[in-house]
């Protein structure tokens, strides 16, 4: 393996460069367009080198992201990206590795694999990209989808109640929750920021429209004549406050449930200040809980951004510990720890 | 039994035995025959072991459901099996009597604890009167030794409460056998101190009850005398005992040096597969990753994902795991990156029986993943051989990026043989070879890399780790065009993908020895088989030689792609004998591929062939051939 040091700097780059040479498939208007553009701008801004990052995905149609980045990269099977690359971000922690999934692959048939990186705490940075429907298999409801949805699986209406993915990933212990959304590149390109920093497994939904299955999904949030009073912005260390003037805001309730009150009822001060690094899940689970869909008030930003020990550092910290301990393995050793004896 | 001096006398000589160890699943079988089979290795046995045991770890006591059993065979020269029948039973209760006796041949010796024999236990194990009074074994040698209470007596002035110091009686029993076979008594006392260092009490009872039952075979006048079975002629050199699960562990850390890729392990436990990675975890100073995944998905995927970043990606299985992990194999074919897959077979389908051995899952390996997908696979056929079968197939992984399947199975994972210990440097090289630039000019001069322009020679792609600049490629498991990688989904170019992935593998062949027969001039009969065969094999066809009949072995380690030659050495014999733990899967194979009559000799009942049962069925077809023979020379006669 290459050995990657400081010693050669990391080359400017421009969104070209990280750019490959394939033909972006998306429907036309696909709110992957806008999320493909966000990190393929995002990338120069970071200070990586393209060879040193990794792009890996499942199946859907978020799952072809890879094929458009100039990296490395893998598109791998149905809800499995988490797993490969739990095996990928262990064995090489100088790779940055980001996986690409979707409501389908993440919470439908790969839910076992995203929670347990999460919990595991693996150097991930996971993009869900959440349309609350299944896009290339043409138009089922999926694991996000509201109940009585209507669509080609469910012509009765959807009896499943929905996954909540932030509720799911904080659920998980996982150390960086965030949520954004497909029409704000520029918030995209600032939680990407913050999730791409944080150490250990990131995880930020986006809501994403499919324009084709099931479009207009979030506009009634993410709309740019709605979204002043439909998204609450999460800011550390700020009370967490919304709307055209300011007039909306959260406060936790004696139960410790939140809930979204006038200002001018409760006045400024008893405004829930938002804590990222609030070591318990719990308040940041109830923020997660707030809005019960997007056709409600909804927060978006970093819910929790909490430093814990790596996985694979740690996986690494344990061979070091042990080949201090007992020097480096001598194979003729290895065969003679058990019970040997000479002949002749 | 008539002679009763008290004179110590010789140990009578003998040249092997087979001592089968059963009790209750808590009785420490297990442990006293490992015990007795490390100190007969020490002495310089051959021997061969086959531990039996239920899948239920404390299945309610006394019954034949929790009977645990170990059998061991210990010779002054070379053998290949565990024994077909035991010498000798040491039964701890009716249980373990009634669930063995079958098993043993007229004038077996007995060996029962007979403070176990009583009304409740008996009833336990289904019998309706007492065996040792009613004259049902009459056909066997049967001692009665009160095992229970002397190993309690013998520690009783410790203060061990008599519940905690009957748990030692596998240690009397032990110690009672090690007195009969003439074994080393050092070896085992120096274990007991080591192993129950921090346990004062327990170390003394067990210390205790294996001398109780050692004098209790010297001085209780109940044995005629002892035996004694010479070490072995082996090869000089250091030698360890070893299972087939600790070789592959080994075999694993054997690749990752010979290669330099550091070793990653991906997998979910599962019996009888967990042990490797039991051991590999104990090994991180070898820089051995170890990971335990949350399924057996995870555990391929894991280990697939550390092959993409350049690391010797394994994952280990049974049963129902190798199922589940189908579909990443296919997308690790697709990829055509390095991965061992390991698959200790036991019985199916579905959980099946997961502590008792069978060999079912070759057309799985073969076929088992949907689409054209060929992967090449390795068995392997003898515990120590699961260490070479590991390094073989690692090569053949790195050398054509190909995934590649390991099948071994319960009886080579828990059995154990004496192993002549390898040297590191005699190990063959595997050079990852990884790519180090772009490999294609464009039209316009640009200097790209194409991830899928394969080896002339091997027909493999090149494998470029992430971390070198310029060679950043994607790959995954939609079609990729031939050369440059892309997703294609044209025709043409899926024809010729999957053309070339065949002929890869395929092409394997002549990078692999020929059939390795055991040859004899005249010979009409070949008996071939493949993974844990192997020994009742040899051991059958070796019976044969003895009565002056002529036969061939022939043992198959590659599976797929078969040795260049195997069709050539089939249609040299008029009889070709397939023995297998399945209902046929190699025969299918060879009939399939090479228009042979392979006869299909099986069985799948959760044990190892009988050396008797090879000998059978090639002396059948011997006598066939020697009937047809008559009969065509009485019609030449006939004719003139």
């Amino acid at each position: 393996m290459t050995d990657l040091t400081d010693a050669v700097p990391v080359p400017l780059t421009t969104r070209k460069d990280w750019s490959s040479d394939q033909e972006v498939r998306w429907c036309p208007g696909c709110g992957d367009y806008s999320i493909l553009s966000a990190v393929q701008m995002l990338m120069p801004e970071l200070g990586v080198r393209r060879e040193s990052t990794v792009f890996l995905s499942g199946i859907g149609c978020a799952a072809r992201f890879p094929y458009y980045m100039n990296t490395y990269g893998m598109h791998t099977i149905h809800g499995r990206a988490p797993a490969i690359a739990t095996g990928l971000a262990t064995t090489r922690p100088d790779l940055d590795v980001w996986v690409v999934t979707g409501d389908g692959d993440a919470l439908s048939i790969g839910g076992n694999h995203l929670i347990h990186a999460l919990r595991r705490n693996v150097n991930l940075t996971i993009l869900l990209f959440n349309n609350q429907i299944y896009g290339l298999t043409k138009g089922q409801y999926s694991p996000t989808s509201e109940i009585a949805k209507v669509t080609k699986s469910t012509p009765f209406g959807s009896l499943e109640h929905p996954f909540n993915p932030l509720s799911l990933a904080l659920g998980a212990e996982a150390g960086f929750v965030a949520r954004t959304h497909d029409m704000d590149r520029k918030h995209m390109m600032e939680t990407f920021r913050r999730a791409h920093a944080h150490k250990g497994a990131s995880f930020v939904e986006i809501y994403q429209n499919c324009n084709v299955f099931n479009d207009g999904a979030f506009e009634q949030i993410t709309g740019k004549e709605h979204r002043a009073d439909m998204l609450i912005p999460l800011v550390h260390g700020e009370p967490i406050r919304f709307g055209a003037d300011g007039q909306f805001g959260v406060v936790m309730d004696p139960d410790g449930s939140v809930e979204v009150v006038e200002v001018a009822a409760v006045g400024e001060g008893a405004l829930l200040v938002h804590d990222e690094h609030r070591e318990n899940p719990g308040l940041a689970f109830q923020l997660s809980r707030l809005s019960r869909g997007p056709y409600e008030p909804t927060p978006i930003g970093v819910f929790r951004d909490v430093d814990h020990e790596e996985y694979g550092e740690q996986m690494t910290e344990q061979i070091a510990a042990a080949t201090e301990r007992r020097g480096p393995g001598d194979f003729a050793d290895l065969l003679r720890s058990g019970s040997s004896w000479t002949v002749g | 039994m008539s002679d009763t001096t008290t004179e110590p006398k010789s140990p009578h000589l003998i040249d092997r035995v087979v001592i089968r160890f059963a009790g209750d699943s808590g009785d420490g079988m297990q442990l006293a025959g490992d015990r007795f089979t490390t100190s007969s290795a020490l002495f310089g046995n051959d021997l061969a072991t086959f531990p039996d045991f239920p899948a239920e770890i404390r299945a309610p006591a006394g019954t034949l459901a929790g009977v645990s059993a170990f059998q061991v065979h210990i010779s002054d020269h070379d053998i290949s099996t565990p024994g077909d029948s035991p010498n000798v039973l040491v039964a701890m209760n009716p249980a373990a009597l009634r669930a063995n006796v079958d098993a043993l041949p007229q004038g077996a010796t007995i060996i029962v604890n007979s403070d176990a024999f009583d009304e409740r236990n008996l009833a336990k194990a289904g019998y309706e009167g007492d065996p040792l009074g009613d004259g049902s074994l009459s056909a066997f040698t049967v001692y009665e030794v009160p095992m229970t209470s002397i190993t309690t007596e013998s520690s009783k002035e410790l203060g061990v409460k008599p519940r905690d110091a009957e748990r030692s009686k596998n240690f009397f029993a032990l110690g009672l056998i090690s007195w009969l076979y003439t074994r080393p008594v050092e070896p085992t006392v120096q274990w007991i101190t080591e192993k129950y260092a921090g346990k004062e009490l327990v170390r003394e009872a067990n210390l205790r009850a294996f001398k109780a039952g050692y004098h209790f075979g010297e001085t209780a006048e109940l044995f005629e005398s002892s035996y004694e079975v010479k070490p072995a002629v082996l090869e000089p050199g250091e030698y360890a005992n070893i299972t087939g699960n600790t070789a592959a562990a080994w075999g694993l850390i054997g690749a990752s040096l010979r290669s330099t890729l550091p070793l990653f392990l991906g997998t979910y436990p599962i019996t009888p597969a967990s042990d490797i990675l039991h051991e590999l975890s104990k090994h991180k100073h070898f820089g051995v990753r170890t990971f335990q995944a949350e399924d057996e998905i995870s555990g391929i995927g894991a280990a697939l994902g550390a092959a993409f970043g350049g690391a010797l990606g394994v994952t280990t299985t049974s049963g129902p795991g190798i199922d589940l992990k189908s579909e990443m194999m296919g997308l690790a074919i697709s990829l055509e990156l390095p991965l061992l897959i390991i698959d200790i077979q036991r019985g199916g389908p579905s959980t099946g029986l997961p502590t008792k051995t069978e060999q079912a899952d070759l057309l799985h390996a073969m076929y088992g993943r949907h689409g054209e997908a060929p992967m090449p696979i390795i068995a392997a056929k003898t515990p120590s051989h699961c260490f070479d079968a590991v390094i073989e197939a690692c090569r053949i992984a790195v050398k054509y990026r190909t995934p590649v399947l390991l099948l071994s199975d319960g009886y080579l994972a828990n059995g154990t043989e004496p192993w002549k210990l390898p040297v590191l440097e005699d190990l063959p090289t595997i050079d990852p070879g990884f790519a180090s630039g772009p490999n294609h000019v464009e039209d316009d001069g640009t200097e790209v890399f194409w991830p899928y322009l394969r080896d002339e020679d091997t027909l493999a792609r090149p494998w470029a780790p992430p971390g070198l600049a310029g060679l950043e490629h994607r790959i995954g498991g939609l079609e990729k065009s031939d050369g440059a990688g892309n997703v294609a989904y044209d025709g043409a170019n899926h024809e010729r993908m999957t053309r070339l992935r065949a002929a890869k593998v395929a092409g394997i062949a002549a990078d692999i020895p020929l059939t390795d027969v055991d040859h004899e001039d005249g010979a009409e009969v070949l008996v071939i088989g493949w993974g844990s065969t192997y020994g009742a094999i040899a051991a059958g066809v070796q019976r044969t030689r003895a009565r002056a009949l002529k036969v061939d072995q022939a043992h198959l380690v590659h599976l797929n792609p078969f040795p260049a030659d195997l069709g050539d050495v089939l249609k040299r014999y008029k009889r070709v004998l397939v023995p297998e733990v399945n209902l046929g899967q190699l025969s299918r194979l060879l009939r399939a591929e090479y228009l042979v009559d392979a006869l299909s000799l099986t069985q799948v009942g959760g044990i190892p062939f009988r050396a008797a049962a090879m000998e059978t069925a090639i002396l059948q077809l011997i006598d066939e051939l020697a009937a047809d023979a008559k009969i065509e020379a009485d019609e030449e006669g006939s004719e003139r």
